[in-house]
């Protein structure tokens, strides 16, 4: 045991005692060798917390318009949208994974419920479950190339991106001779599922998308999710070691395919958001999206190689997207810099992570 | 072999077993029997067979001949889950954690603690591997902090620890020693020893008659497939162990097809063989 118990640990322990305090029941003296500033700096949302308020600050400063409720809602809207999305994109990545089909999949959800309904005269719901079905079938489809292929996720997601894009495009023209759907605004559900994807109730004088509610619950169930579940264990190992996960008896294959799935959901969901918001849909749309949500995991503190991260984090980075995005607007510049401002982020944020998940490595 | 260990079944009883991978015989006729609270040695060069051995022990391989039996009753194994089912662990060098992770998720890492609706028992796992690392002689500062973080040593025994603590009867190491310092492996080999005092069945795979012979009971010596001596600890000494290892013989046959290369070297390497005999030598 002296082997490895610092020779001057008690006397070290005793003087700081106090700080050590909060811990466990079984705090250990040396604890304290470890600052509580050094225990944030550790945490994968540290960089973006940072950056949201330094961003806050520069908007309120900058642009008049920016602190007004209703910009802020339009801020919180964009950022809901982006943030479901980034969200599940945030858990496969910790699960060392990325799909690049995610953005056009957003697209396809909400194709697929509006053609399938209007077709067939059928009840918007059916549209919906079924969009469902095949939205899941999609990122079961990537999980499970993914896994019996072996290759990278960049790489069968890059495939699966290019085939819904073409199918997109392909299937909505041949049936409605229109880049765009018919409008479903007068069709039977769509007053109901309305008010549950796409309702803006009113609060403290302000409409606020509904969207913005269920980011919220998309975060508290993932982080829950990955703190509190043995599902979250397995999220975290698959990610930072497939093979030790493997052998410890770690179901990879399936925490994978359903990592894949978890972001098919999002994109489901979301998908459902822009149908009733929106109720004729842009086959074009969503190409460049993917990044979109991969900026906001990394800004929130994902590791790119996997293993590492969190969903608020993810959560964090998506406000920053939503800020930059809405605030560049209320400065008054000219929206294309927008990407410019995006590049400078994601940059500063790998940068954070790089120093960040140092600090975590060498934390005593 | 001694009596006391042929009176009671071992844990694990190899007869006669063989192994090949397409043409190459990879072992052959060895035979190897472990009780618990006994530290079997498996010594030998690069491509020896050990990892063979052991492959097959913890299911990842099915022997091509001889018998494997666990407990007294013969086995086949599908998979090294079926070797866990038995209580038949394994640590792996580099195998064994997720270097992000805190140590306690890593301890309980494919065996989470539930409480139902999926939810882990955090404080029991916590506390559990706090405890358990303790009993070993572990004295972390902190549970938390990413097993990266742990050195080498720390994170072998952190493996074992948590093999003990999963109801392992044999534990099996695969050259757990191979990468550490002097030190981190003394730390090792003290829980090898902790490991066989709580009657635990341990195969311990090395390349060092040095870290084997302080901690082994028995010692069985491989070489190009074969087993070339399995001897009780009493049985012999550690220069014997020594020189059985580095392999006299083989020295010897070295030296005679350098002897076409060089006349010098050729000789140094005979002299050395000799020696080998009597003193042991450092690797
Ligand atoms: N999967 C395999 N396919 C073909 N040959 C193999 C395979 N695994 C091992 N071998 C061969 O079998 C022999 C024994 O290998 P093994 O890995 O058991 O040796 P080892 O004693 O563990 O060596 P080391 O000390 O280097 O780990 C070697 O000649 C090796 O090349
Ligand atoms: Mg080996």
């Amino acid at each position: 045991m002296a082997q490895i118990i610092d020779v001057d640990g008690d006397a070290a322990g005793a003087a700081a005692e106090g700080p050590s305090g909060g811990g466990a029941g079984g705090a250990d003296e040396r604890v304290a060798a470890r600052s509580p500033l050094r225990q944030a700096l550790g945490r994968p949302e540290l960089g973006a917390l940072i950056g949201a308020i330094a961003l806050f600050v520069f908007f309120s400063l900058t642009a008049d318009a920016f602190l007004r409720t209703s910009s802020f809602a339009t801020v919180l809207y964009s950022s809901s949208t982006f943030g479901i999305m980034a969200v599940a994109v945030a858990l496969l990545m910790i699960g060392g994974e990325f799909d690049l089909s995610a953005g056009v999949m957003v697209t396809s959800a909400s194709l697929v419920a509006a053609l399938v309904s209007y077709q067939l005269t059928l009840n918007l719901w059916v549209g919906v479950a079924i969009s469902l079905v095949v939205t899941l079938g999609i990122g079961f489809l990537n999980g499970l190339l993914y896994v019996k292929t072996g290759l990278p996720s960049f790489i069968i997601t890059l495939g699966t991106f290019f085939m819904l894009r073409g199918l997109n495009l392909g299937v909505t023209k041949a049936t409605t001779g229109d880049v765009a759907t018919n409008s479903v605004a007068d069709m039977d559900g769509f007053e109901q599922a309305k008010t549950v994807f796409a309702a803006q109730p009113e609060i403290f004088g302000v409409n606020i998308y509904i969207t913005v509610f269920w980011w919220l619950a998309f975060i508290v169930v993932a982080t829950w999710l990955l703190l509190r579940t043995r599902v979250g264990n397995w999220i975290f190992a698959v990610g930072g070691a497939a093979s030790s996960a493997r052998a410890v008896g770690v179901p990879v294959t399936r925490t994978k395919i359903g990592l894949f799935m978890g972001v098919a959901f999002a994109a489901w969901f979301s998908g459902m958001h822009l149908l009733f918001a929106f109720p004729s849909v842009q086959s074009g749309e969503g190409v460049g999206n993917e990044f979109g949500y991969i900026i906001c995991a990394v800004i929130g503190g994902c590791l790119l190689t996997g293993g590492y991260g969190s969903a608020i984090g993810a959560a964090i980075g998506a406000f920053i997207y939503g800020m930059a995005n809405k605030g560049i607007v209320y400065a008054g510049w000219n929206p294309d810099w927008f990407y410019f401002f995006l590049g400078v982020l994601l940059l500063i944020a790998t940068i954070v992570n790089l120093v960040v998940r140092r600090r975590a490595e060498t934390a005593t | 072999m001694t009596d006391d260990v042929d009176a009671t079944a071992p844990l694990i009883k190899l007869t006669d077993v063989g192994k090949r991978y397409g043409n190459v015989i990879a072992l052959r006729g060895v035979s190897l029997s472990v009780a618990g609270g006994e530290v079997t040695c498996v010594l030998g060069d690069n491509g020896a067979g050990k990892s063979t051995l052991i492959k097959i022990v913890s299911g990842v391989h099915r022997p091509d001949e001889g018998s494997f039996e666990v407990g007294g009753e013969p086995v086949s194994f599908a998979s090294p889950r079926d070797a866990l089912s038995r209580g038949i662990a394994t640590v792996y060098q580099d195998l064994a954690v997720v270097p992000l992770m805190p140590v306690w998720r890593n301890f309980f890492l494919g065996s989470e603690r539930r409480r139902g609706f999926g939810r882990i028992d955090v404080g029991f796992m916590r506390r559990t591997t706090k405890s358990e690392l303790l009993e070993m002689g572990i004295d972390l500062r902190d549970v938390d902090q990413p097993i990266g973080t742990l050195s080498g040593g720390e994170r072998q025994c952190v493996a074992i620890a948590r093999a003990v603590y999963f109801g392992a009867k044999v534990l099996i190491l695969d050259e757990p020693t191979a990468a550490l310092g002097v030190k981190q492996a003394g730390v090792v080999l003290r829980y090898i020893v902790q490991a066989r005092e709580r009657g635990l069945g341990v195969i311990f795979i090395t390349h060092n008659p040095h870290h084997a012979y302080p901690v082994g009971d028995r010692f069985l010596i491989l070489n190009r497939g074969r087993s070339v001596g399995y001897h009780d600890k009493r049985d012999i000494t550690r220069d014997q162990l020594t020189a059985l290892m580095a392999g006299g013989t083989e020295l010897e046959q070295l030296a005679h097809e350098l002897e076409t290369v060089s006349a010098g070297a050729a000789r140094e390497l005979t002299e050395e063989a000799k020696d080998l005999g009597v003193t042991p030598t450092d690797d």
